[in-house]
Parts: structure tokens; C-alpha cells; sequence
């Protein structure tokens, strides 16, 4: 395949498991923390876990915040997992006063619920609109989430999945081949590694 | 909705499967790849393999099953035993395990637990707390440490708290009393941590009938369920288990 899948490392938790399984996907995987191989890559993959802050501050120490806008916007496929989805909107709870990347209108919030904070564990997606990143996907197939924070995104076109935790949050968006997950698709079996291979099969396709 | 999980134990020494009865009499059962891999395609939410060995000739295998189990599986996998350092941290996430589990060490040194939350996220940090009765304790329950070995003098509540303030993202609390009794998880003690912090809780020892699982999860109030003795046995299928708890009304995953 002439694609690069490229797996941003930006000290911001672990991204082997991510890495692993978009190679057994098939990818050509690259994990780099370097603008420029964001630049050469086909598909970007922004993992990680930790802080909102942080992971700002991260970016923006190692240059990174710049090649990331410039891939969403240039069509290539993006995909943000757990806080690289909650970093494309435009602030969070967790980190008051720290902009994100306001690739997409809202905020992040923090799960006010009697239930166990983080949401760790297996549970369903309702889909809400056609999204390729789900092809050949089940009714509300199993994915696996850890999380304390969920996005609220302003405007509701951008919702591709929706899961209920003591009420309904967002658990996927999508803008053009630009996307994010809170569940982490590498940890989720099958359906997770489907979700992958969908997003690999992927072209570049500017807004 | 909030899916409990079952998450099959695999207990280590020199990269073999074992498991005892209150953490000694350990009986070899095999290969931890193998079992792990038939435990994820039959439907296991996550997996956790505890390394119960002491050398470091020891801590090689463990890496080396840890290794070919990630490659094995598709869930989670958590992997605990010996864990002191950053270093040690690192070197199982890289190998593409999703959490650790740190014990004796994060008694001895608790900054241990903050620096690892701060750097790897509190997500992949478990807190397993071994736990005995003690009627000194306030909660009854006293903490212990090296293989269950020696005696703290901590509350296990108390000290439970204390972990979740530093950063823990789970905590795997195991009565010595019941483990490997298969006479059932320690209901009172379970039941004490998981309403003591907002982190999920993991019940841990003892589980032996189906009716077990369904009591930790009603009574006690913890979020997942360790299976050991049960599964490796043969005694139920993770299906079994799963189905008689969607049965009795708890969200699973099927």
C-alpha cells in the first residue's frame, strides 16, 4: 500500500497498543513526534491519555499543533482517540484558560453522574448519521471507553455516535474525513480493529 | 448504561500460569498466552496477568509472556506483580499491555502512584490492595504487602482513599482471606473500598459459583469481577458467566 499511517507521540501516555493494532490492520505504521513526518503522512492518528492541558501544552512544546491543523484541513484522514478527540474542540473543564484546537465548536466536559468516574469498560454506539468510519458495522456494537471527560460539540451535524452513560454523550464525531473517538478502537476487538481498517481505507479529501 | 465486566486472572511464576489457595499451595496450569487468547475469544472484557515471581531471571519470562499475550488478545490486558519504577511502568505499557497494576511498591513509596498517573494517565494505573482481616483496623481490614506476606498496620479503606487522591484510576482490592476459597469474594470488604472512592472497583478472591460473581456486583458494588480458580478450572465458560448475569438483570457485554 502507498499509504503512511503516521501515530503521533507526544509524551502524552502510551501509543504502542495503538501502533500494534493499525499494524495488524496492515498499516505501514509510523510513530514520531517530528512535524515534518506528520506533513509526509497519508493518514494522522493523534492518540492519547492524561490531562487537556497537558496535552496543549505538549503539542505546541514540539511544533506539533500547526502539522496537525494543516493535515484536518487538508482532507487527509485524521483520527483523534480519547483525548485526541477532546483536543480538537475548544476548551475543556478539565484545564480551564487552555485553548484546544478548535478544529470543531464546543467543549469538553467532566461526567456529572452517580455512576463510577472514570467510565471504564465495554458499551454501545448509536450511530447518528452515515459515517465510513463505521462501515459494515452491527446495531450498537461493543466498544471499550476509559474516560472522565466527554465533548459537547455545538453543532449537532458532527455527531456520528452517541452512548449512554446515566444519560447520552457524544462518542464519535465526524467533518469530512476528519474524526474522533472517545473509546479506544485498539482495545476493542473486532469491532475496533473493523474500525481501524475502515479508516485506513481512507483517501485524502479536502472540505 | 454501566456494563460490568469479567476479567479472567492469570497468575505468573517464571512465565507459567498458576494459581493457590489463600496466596500459597500454587498449582501450574499451563501457558498464560494460551489461556489468555481463548479467554478473549470467548468473550473476556479485559484480562489481567499477576506475576507472582520473585527473581529476575523470572521478571524475563514474565516480559516474554506478556509479549506474546498482547499479541494473542484483542481486550485490555492489565499486568501487575514486582512493578516499582517508572522504568518498570514503561517497559510493560511499550509492550502494549493498557494498565498496570502496582502494589507493595505504591505502599512503600506513594509519590509513585502520582508520578505514574502524571505521566502515563490515571487510566492505565490500577492500585491492587491485598487485604486480611484485622479487628485493629477501623474498617476490620488491614492492608498487606509482599505477596501478602508482611502485615502494614494501613486501614485498607483508608488507604484506598489515599490511592484515588494520588491519581489511581482502579482499584483491585484481594481478601487473602478468600482467595482461591472459591467460597465466595469478601463481600464486606469489597463492598467498604467501592463505596469509599468514585474509582471502579474490581472484586478480587474467592469467586467459586455464579451466585459469587452476582453478589459482588449487587451487594458488594464493584464494577468488574476477577475470575481465577473458577474459569481456569473449567468450572463455568466466561459465556456462562456472563449469561447468568444478564439473566439476574446486570448489563454485560454479550
Amino acid at each position: 500500500m502507498d499509504h503512511l499511517v503516521v501515530v503521533i507521540d507526544y509524551g502524552m501516555g502510551n501509543v504502542r497498543s495503538v501502533e500494534k493494532a493499525l499494524a495488524r490492520c496492515g498499516a505501514a505504521v509510523e510513530v514520531t513526534g517530528q512535524p515534518e513526518r506528520i506533513r509526509a503522512a497519508s493518514h494522522v492518528v493523534l492518540p492519547g491519555v492524561g490531562a487537556f492541558g497537558d496535552a496543549m501544552w505538549e503539542l505546541k512544546r514540539r511544533k506539533l499543533i500547526e502539522p496537525v491543523r494543516e493535515a484536518i484541513a487538508d482532507g487527509k484522514p485524521f483520527l483523534g482517540i480519547c483525548l485526541g478527540l477532546q483536543v480538537l474542540f475548544e476548551r475543556s473543564e478539565e484545564s480551564a484558560g487552555v485553548a484546544g484546537l478548535g478544529v470543531l465548536a464546543g467543549e469538553v466536559k467532566r461526567f456529572r453522574t452517580h455512576l463510577k468516574v472514570p467510565h471504564m469498560g465495554w458499551n454501545g454506539l448509536k450511530f447518528q448519521k452515515e459515517c465510513p468510519l463505521f462501515a459494515g458495522m452491527g446495531v450498537e456494537p461493543f466498544v471499550y471507553f476509559v474516560h472522565s471527560y466527554y465533548v459537547s460539540p455545538r453543532e449537532a451535524d458532527c455527531v456520528a455516535a452517541l452512548t449512554d452513560y446515566d444519560g447520552e454523550f457524544v462518542s464519535a464525531v465526524a467533518r469530512g474525513r476528519c474524526f474522533g473517538v472517545q473509546f479506544h478502537p485498539e482495545k476493542s476487538q473486532a469491532v475496533g480493529l473493523k474500525i481501524l481498517e475502515n479508516f485506513l481505507h481512507l483517501r485524502a479529501m479536502p472540505l | 448504561m454501566n456494563y460490568r465486566r469479567v476479567i479472567p486472572c492469570l497468575d505468573t511464576k517464571n512465565g507459567r500460569l498458576v494459581k493457590g489457595i489463600n496466596f500459597v499451595n500454587l498449582r501450574e496450569l499451563g501457558d498464560p498466552a494460551e489461556a489468555g487468547a481463548a479467554y478473549s475469544a470467548a468473550g473476556a472484557d479485559e484480562l489481567v496477568i499477576l506475576d507472582i515471581t520473585a527473581t529476575l531471571e523470572g521478571r524475563k519470562t514474565l516480559l516474554d509472556a506478556v509479549k506474546r499475550t498482547v499479541a494473542a488478545i484483542s481486550v485490555p490486558l492489565t499486568v501487575g506483580g514486582g512493578i516499582r519504577t517508572l522504568d518498570d511502568i514503561e517497559e510493560i505499557l511499550n509492550l502494549g499491555a493498557a494498565k498496570v497494576s502496582i502494589n507493595t511498591a505504591a505502599v512503600q513509596s506513594p509519590e509513585l502512584i502520582e508520578q505514574a498517573a502524571m505521566r502515563f494517565g490515571s487510566d492505565c494505573i490500577v492500585v491492587a490492595i491485598d487485604t486480611r482481616k484485622s479487628a485493629a483496623m477501623p474498617s476490620g481490614f488491614e492492608v498487606m504487602i509482599s505477596g501478602g506476606t508482611r502485615p502494614t498496620g494501613m486501614d485498607a479503606v483508608e488507604w484506598a482513599k489515599k490511592v484515588e487522591e494520588l491519581g489511581a484510576g482502579q482499584i483491585l482490592p484481594t481478601s487473602m482471606d478468600a482467595d482461591g476459597t472459591q467460597a465466595g469474594y469478601d463481600i464486606p470488604m469489597t463492598r467498604a473500598i467501592a463505596d469509599a472512592v468514585v474509582i471502579p472497583v474490581i472484586a478480587s478472591g474467592g469467586a467459586g459459583t455464579l451466585e459469587h460473581l452476582h453478589e459482588a456486583i449487587v451487594e458488594a458494588h464493584a464494577d468488574a469481577v476477577l475470575v481465577a480458580s473458577i474459569a481456569h478450572y473449567g468450572t463455568y465458560s466466561i459465556r456462562q458467566m456472563k449469561e447468568f448475569l444478564a439473566s439476574r438483570g446486570i448489563p454485560v457485554r454479550l
